[in-house]
């Protein structure tokens, strides 16, 4: 029964024997260089490091979410409807802007330390929460939202029991994108005084030791990567089974 | 029950009224089509019902209450509503699309479990295998009886029907119909059904409404509609072939000859054959003492045969029942190219019969005593 | 103000930067292409290299800049390439597959199986429906992950300054050092400017790019 392509599952083996051997030689090198002599001598420090980045990225990301979200329904309510195509090009033009001139420009004006940090990390969290909360009510079927007001719910049964599940994979995906690029945002948060993993990162790229880069760089591309597939799970689990998307 | 009394449209930033000074009325327990070309403004009346477009002037009013005076929810919850589109909630299963009505109305859950089943049992399908499946995973005809048994959920007395059936294939159309005809006679429900299809209007309707650019033309049986259009509007758009459409419209039983000369199994074929010689009869039909119908004898066969009239009776390969519509009959005396059907009722005894001729009669004002290859049919009962 | 007298003072080096910066971000693109293209048409006749190829470019997307850059720079020492701008374009031209790949395979992918077999009708071979009917119809969708590719490119870009690959971002970790709030200005204004202004442009170029009979009316 297993057995029943041969040919897909010999290419299945040769794909699966580059990834070991890619896994292989990436552990190999990594160990050349010195990470895992440095992780063993200072878990502390990573420690509390990767502590940090995660309080970052979390209380970031909260905001980013508690705001974008009320947001982007409020822009899809009533008469701010006519602002809709403005205000998602707008958000457009917003997320081209650089993260790291985010960063830059909110310490000239705020100063250094986390809330520096945390403020640049809402705002440039906040674009693709609105856009996608915008697009994802916006694209919700007339026709349901017609039959949903014709057999007599009021506005709010008509947002949480139609519009808020139908729109919810796109809304959930605008958080993922937000929250992943958020992890790869707060590195730099050190540049401001934020703290997080950065502090390794950009302290080992100047100090030219790959080992204390490494002991940043790895927690944090696993953390992003991590948070990805976290997100997978919990929109797999949130959204309705209903609803198929590609 | 319900009640338009000059009711307009104007939309905002127009001055053209979409709906202008309609008043009729619809009686409880009937079905009224509202019928027209596109843009003619069908939709917009039927959505004025339940006040998805607001009433420009005039009164609506559902059992002497007026439809603007009442709370928009409660008005909306308390009719039953079904679109072209269907509508149904795509994150939502089946048992959860018909129940968000009764849910809205704090219904308990055994109550709403109960019948969600009776619903999902009403259109035929069966609740163990449906009841938990998404939309997306029913078929076209499927998700239009879920739109439509989702509107009856709470067993409204009125329900608002547009296009229900459009957006399905000719045949499940016409099943969906039947059923949907099947379920009425036994629901009565006030009904405003919209549609653009005159057959579709002519078959559901006891009350057709014909609209043209937001005015009331005819407001009429389907009958009168065909028999009596009252323009020449209603005479293109009910279409030239008016006369066999109400073929759709009247019952075998309405045409058919009742109590067709026959003879019994046990008559003596010798009489029946000279009976058959004097009225220029080719075949006659045979029944037993119940008048159940068993066949019919050929005269050439009957012609000097000593015996009994059953020795040679030859089984009836097609027979009607009274109910069907007379379109059905037609296209089985077509298909089977004779020029009779006998009508039968679900006993089998014998009732009728129906041939060309009185078919003819029905539709046009010509009407022939002969009855082609099988001669002069009358109503004389038993030779 | 203050952001004014800094430019009137250093446009020789703003330009400089910004000639560095595009540099560095142009290279990375054209080699993008170069193996993104190539690898979404690949893919788009494989399936299991698609699922696989697809999952790399988006883990690799996942992964931090500065930590790809951080580990670009161990791995590129070996070669000799540690610091500059070698490791900045190795790091662009990865984060920039995954759009133009996946725009790519996306495009290709979207055209309508009927037209193909109409062109294999016609008697054209694989490669030549693939050039003049696949290709020509998915062009502006393979624009658009470029366009993509290169907004991203423009923000990873800056912080490639950090490795010594220069361009604009150099003004904002040199601002930052230096607590000199015009420089960081002026090197974070520019450089969104600059992914502003090249999205806006390459957003008409992509308008033109759709063929005349594909374009909405």
């Amino acid at each position: 029964m297993i057995d029943v392509k041969p040919a897909s599952s010999g290419s299945d083996r040769i794909w699966m024997w580059i990834a070991i051997g890619t896994a292989f030689a990436g552990g190999a090198f990594v160990q050349r260089m010195g990470f895992f002599d440095f992780v063993q001598k200072n878990p502390g420090e990573i420690w509390k490091l990767l502590l940090e980045h995660i309080q970052l990225v979390g209380i970031s990301s909260a905001i980013s979410i508690s705001i974008g979200v009320p947001m982007g329904i409020l822009l899809t309510r009533g008469f701010m409807r006519r602002y809709r195509d403005w205000v998602l090009n707008f958000l457009g033009i917003c997320q081209t802007v650089p993260s790291l001139a985010v960063i830059a420009i909110s310490m000239t004006y705020i100063g250094i330390g986390p809330k520096t940090a945390i403020f640049a990390l809402v705002i440039y969290g906040l674009m693709p929460i609105i856009r996608n909360a915008v697009a994802g009510l916006a694209g919700v079927d007339q026709v349901i939202l017609d039959a949903g007001r014709g057999m007599g719910m009021n506005s709010r049964q008509l947002l949480f029991r139609v519009e808020l599940p139908n729109a919810m994979y796109i809304i959930l995906t605008g958080i993922r994108t937000s929250t992943v690029i958020n992890v790869g945002t707060a590195a730099m948060s050190f540049l401001v005084g934020g703290g997080g993993l950065g502090d390794l990162i950009f302290t080992g790229i100047a100090m030219v030791d790959p080992a204390y880069m490494l002991a940043g760089a790895i927690p944090t591309a696993c953390l992003a990567v991590f948070m990805n597939w976290g997100f997978g799970k919990i929109e797999k689990w949130i959204v309705s089974p209903g609803l198929v998307y590609d | 029950m319900i009640t338009f009394e000059r009711v307009s449209k104007i939309y905002p930033g127009t001055n053209i009224p979409a709906i202008d000074n309609v008043r009729f009325e619809v009686p409880e327990g009937e079905i009224c089509v509202i019928i027209g070309p596109s843009g003619c403004g069908k939709t917009t009346l039927m959505r004025m019902i339940n006040r998805l477009i607001p009433i420009t002037s005039g009164v609506i009013s559902i059992k002497g209450q007026n439809v603007s005076e009442m709370d928009v929810i409660k008005l909306r919850r308390s009719i039953g509503y079904a679109i072209q589109q269907i509508g149904l909630f795509p994150h939502m299963t089946v048992y959860d699309n018909i129940a968000t009505v009764p849910r809205l109305l704090k219904w308990d859950k055994q109550r709403i479990a109960a019948r969600v089943d009776e619903l999902l049992s009403l259109v035929g399908l069966e609740p163990d295998i449906f009841r938990f499946r998404y939309p997306r995973e029913l078929s076209g005809g499927q998700a239009q009886r879920i739109g439509v048994v989702r509107a009856l959920a709470t067993d409204p007395p009125v329900m608002l029907m547009d296009e229900p059936f459009g957006a399905i294939d000719p045949i499940n159309r016409e099943v969906l119909q039947d059923e949907f005809l099947r379920i009425q006679e036994k629901v009565k429900k006030t009904i405003i059904f919209v549609t653009h299809d005159i057959h579709e209007a002519i078959k559901m309707g006891d009350k057709i409404a014909l609209l043209e650019t937001g005015r009331l033309v005819q407001y009429d049986t389907p009958e009168g509609l065909l028999v009596n259009p009252k323009n020449r509007f209603v005479k293109d758009f009910v279409g030239a072939d008016r006369a066999l459409k109400r073929l759709d419209l009247l019952k075998v039983k309405d045409a058919m000859m009742q109590n067709p000369v026959h003879c019994h199994m046990e008559d003596d074929a010798e009489v029946v054959s000279q009976h058959m010689l004097e009225n220029e009869l080719t075949f006659l039909l045979v029944a037993d003492q119940n008048e159940k119908l068993h066949g019919y004898v050929n005269h050439y066969e009957l012609k000097g045969h000593h015996g009994k009239v059953k020795d040679l009776v030859r089984p009836m390969t097609i027979t009607v029942k009274p109910e069907q519509n007379l379109k059905d009959a037609l296209s089985k005396m077509l298909s089977y190219d004779i020029g009779i059907v006998v009508v039968v009722d679900d006993d089998g005894k014998l009732l009728g019969v129906l041939n060309t001729r009185t078919l003819l009669s029905v539709v046009g004002e010509t009407y022939d005593e002969r009855g082609g290859v099988w001669g002069k049919i009358t109503s004389r009962g038993r030779i | 103000m203050e952001i004014w007298h800094f430019i009137t003072q250093n446009w020789r080096e703003l330009i400089t930067l910004f000639g560095e910066h595009a540099y560095i971000v142009g290279i990375a693109i054209i080699i993008a292409i170069f193996t993104g293209v190539p690898i979404g048409i690949w893919i788009s006749f494989n399936k299991k290299a698609a699922e696989i190829v697809l999952y790399i470019a988006g883990i690799i997307m996942t992964v931090p800049s500065i930590a790809l850059f951080g580990i670009m720079i161990p791995v590129l020492s070996i070669f000799g390439h540690g610091i500059g701008s070698v490791p900045a374009v190795v790091a662009l031209v990865l984060y920039a597959q995954l759009p133009i790949i996946r725009n790519t395979y996306a495009a290709i992918k979207n055209v309508n199986p009927n037209i193909i077999d109409a062109g294999v009708g016609m008697g054209m071979t694989r490669s030549q429906v693939l050039l003049k009917v696949q290709l020509p119809m998915a062009l502006s969708i393979i624009f658009a992950g470029v366009r993509v590719a290169v907004v991203m490119s423009i923000g990873i870009g800056a912080i490639a300054a950090y490795i010594g690959a220069g361009g604009l971002g150099h003004y904002i970790f040199m601002g930052i050092n230096q607590t000199y709030d015009a420089m960081i200005k002026v090197g974070a204004i520019s450089v969104a400017i600059m992914a502003i202004g090249v999205d806006y442009i390459f957003g008409l170029i992509e308008n033109r790019l759709v063929s005349k009979g594909l374009r909405l009316s």
